[in-house]
């Protein structure tokens, strides 16, 4: 079942377009991995389904697309519903210079999820459990985020991403700057998470891609050349760049 | 290797010794430029802080004060005649003097000796009838002579004691009846025209409501200004222009402050004249550019990654700017305050142009009462011709300084104790 669907996205820097006619359908409750060499679009596009894009101001994107029959793409759309909706962990992990428990409670707080203290003890409880970091932090919420290893800022971060219970989590390649091991942890999450949730995965590990997803799309300058089941882009690319790619003869 | 080789790796081993001495000579230089400006204050100034005082015997003779009552009230007390009182502790001092020379040893205490003595009964009423000792505030010529500030041994008529005041002097000192005590009331005192009086708690006062008027009015201003411009402005030409303008105000010279301070504040909007309300005003479009510059720049400095994060979280751009982005800049931007005000504290010039040169010898008690301010109470006394305030100018210098190091510890100390690190 599709959860997102994109029709036709062309996305403009300026006078300079980074997206061609992209189009492609999002399955809900899978992982959507993205692949592809750097400056490909696959961050641009990730980008466009929580409208970070409205930050960059030369930034404008046409096309449509739809998220449950939701015009993502429109100037009437709530941004701050949807980002409620859709939530997102970066390549550098970016706690917030506060405390590890103010972090995971900031989305509840400003969205009005918890009506109580109790409610909100709750919420970071559950949040940092899914996010395998409970058991590291329990005895000290109230120290600073900033001050975990790499690993756990991340998984703080994600944690913080689904203390507000969304419905997709966009990762723009969430373990590029973890160890193996670090990436093996968020890597087993991810897994976890996908049982709710939908997740759109941008990576430069094409082994992450392989193991994590269910579906891939490759990109390669602007344009979305291969998009089909994980196992059929790796093992059987209908397309010759695809090839080439996954074999490593570019990129 | 060659010979040319190893000659030229000698070279730049040379050169960069060269440097390292070239940067050595330079500190030293500016250190010694400090080290002989510091010695030329304290050596001049810290005589300041010291009092002279004569001490002689005063009889509260209820006749003399014209007191009447049997037991006196505190009213009667405060309408008594001093004056005779006053004159007679001076001139017991050498009773055998002529009365029509008699000025010569009246001026050797402050004019204000008469008050002195009334203020003395009025703490202790119970001295009424007796004879008490008694300290008067010396004279600034005795003052001087008694620190050694005034050469003794050039002629009579060149010396502003005369061989009369300096016998007297001589034999006070050796009876031990000249105090030199620390000067309290250096810093309890207005301003005075008599150096020995003169006090730079009108000044100072002046200065904490100035700053703080400066401070109430720049600092939300600019605070606001450098927000939107960084956070919610359109990046445009306009938007440019008005950058390239905060700029240019920040270099635009003080006078031309104090100028516009008195065109507008004073002849337009009538505000009162020579008060630390018009002086903070003027201040604060000095120091606005400033902390306009600061703000932006520790705004700018707090990671995109953070307002993304925020962002990404669902916050609009309000609850971003003001959850995140401003707190995190606010070390920067305090510290980037401090030191716009401590700027303000030193200008004289926009200062002298709104009047708070005026002669203020009470101590302002909100910012509406007229009153001088530190830097211009320097230039006041430094106009002064008697030696007193020479050595006044340099300790005013010294509690200006004091004050300015004190300011740029506080901004220093807020930058490094709440800057926040990330990652």
């Amino acid at each position: 079942m599709s959860k997102i669907k994109a029709e036709n996205v062309n996305v403009y820097y300026g006078s300079k377009q980074a997206l061609f006619d992209v189009s492609i359908d999002i399955a809900e409750k899978e992982v959507t991995a993205l692949i592809g060499p750097s400056g490909c679009g696959k961050s641009t596009f990730l980008r466009c389904l929580n409208r970070m894009n409205d930050v960059i101001e030369i930034c404008r994107v046409e096309g449509s697309i739809k998220m449950d029959n939701l015009e993502l793409n429109s100037r009437k759309l709530d941004v701050v519903r949807l980002r409620e909706n859709v939530g997102m962990v970066f390549q550098k992990p970016n706690p917030f210079p506060k405390t590890i428990y103010e972090n995971v409670a900031y989305g509840p707080t400003i969205h009005g999820i918890a009506q109580s203290k109790e409610e909100m003890d709750q919420i970071v409880e559950t949040s940092l459990k899914k996010a395998a970091l409970w058991n590291e932090v329990k005895d000290r919420l109230d120290e600073i985020g900033t001050g975990l290893s790499g690993g756990q800022q991340q998984r703080l971060c994600i944690a913080r991403a689904i203390s507000v219970s969304p419905e997709v989590i966009l990762m723009d390649e969430p373990c590029s700057a973890l160890d193996p091991i670090a990436t093996a942890q968020i890597e087993e999450l991810i897994d976890d998470l996908k049982k709710e949730v939908t997740i759109v995965i941008v990576t430069h590990s094409m082994s992450q891609a392989a193991r994590v997803s269910q579906k891939t799309g490759f990109f390669h300058l602007g344009k979305l050349i291969e998009f089909g089941p994980t196992d059929k882009i790796f093992k059987n690319p209908d397309n010759q760049q695809t090839q080439d790619y996954i074999t490593g003869r570019f990129g | 290797m060659n010979s040319f080789k190893k000659n030229l790796l000698k070279k730049r081993y040379n050169a960069e010794r060269r440097f390292q001495w070239y940067g050595k000579i330079a500190i030293g230089l500016a250190l010694s430029f400090l080290a002989v400006f510091m010695f030329q204050i304290f050596s001049k100034g810290y005589s300041a802080f010291q009092k002279t005082w004569i001490v002689t015997e005063v009889h509260y003779d209820k006749e003399l004060l014209l007191i009447d009552a049997e037991s006196p009230s505190k009213d009667d007390l405060e309408n008594a005649d001093y004056y005779d009182v006053a004159y007679k502790a001076m001139t017991s001092l050498d009773p055998g003097l002529p009365e029509e020379e008699d000025r010569q040893l009246i001026q050797m205490v402050s004019y204000k000796y008469e008050a002195e003595v009334k203020d003395l009964l009025l703490k202790n009423p119970d001295y009424l009838g007796k004879i008490v000792p008694i300290k008067l505030t010396a004279s600034d010529d005795v003052d001087q002579v008694h620190k050694g500030n005034y050469p003794r041994d050039i002629p009579e008529e060149d010396r502003r004691v005369n061989d009369y005041q300096l016998q007297i002097y001589d034999m006070l000192n050796e009876r031990g009846d000249i105090l030199s005590e620390f000067n309290i009331s250096f810093f309890t005192s207005p301003d005075s025209r008599e150096a020995e009086l003169a006090g730079i708690a009108s000044s100072f006062m002046g200065t904490v409501f100035s700053i703080l008027v400066c401070l109430a009015f720049s600092f939300p201003v600019a605070v606001l200004a450098a927000i939107y411009l960084e956070e919610f402005a359109p990046k445009n030409k306009f938007t440019d222009f008005i950058e390239v303008n905060i700029n240019n105000l920040a270099a635009v010279p003080s006078i031309v402050f104090g100028l516009l301070g008195l065109g507008v504040l004073l002849a337009v909007f009538n505000l009162p004249r020579s008060t630390p309300l018009v002086g903070g005003i003027t201040l604060s479009l000095m120091t606005l550019p400033t902390i306009i510059i600061a703000a932006r720049a520790s705004l700018k400095a707090v990671p995109p990654s953070i307002r993304e994060a925020a962002l990404a979280m669902g916050a609009s751009n309000m609850q971003t700017t003001m959850h995140h982005t401003v707190p995190l800049s606010m070390p920067g931007t305090l510290s980037g305050t401090i030191i716009g005000l401590a700027q303000a504290l030193g200008e004289t010039a926009p200062l002298i142009l709104i009047g708070m040169v005026a002669f203020v010898n009470t101590i302002p008690g909100t910012p509406v009462d007229p009153a001088a301010s530190l830097p211009v109470q320097i230039y006041i006394w430094s106009e002064s011709a008697e030696r007193g305030f020479v050595e006044k100018v340099s300790a005013c210098i010294m509690v200006l300084l004091a004050f300015l190091i004190l300011m740029n510890l506080a901004a220093q100390i807020v930058r490094h104790k709440f800057e926040k690190k990330w990652s």
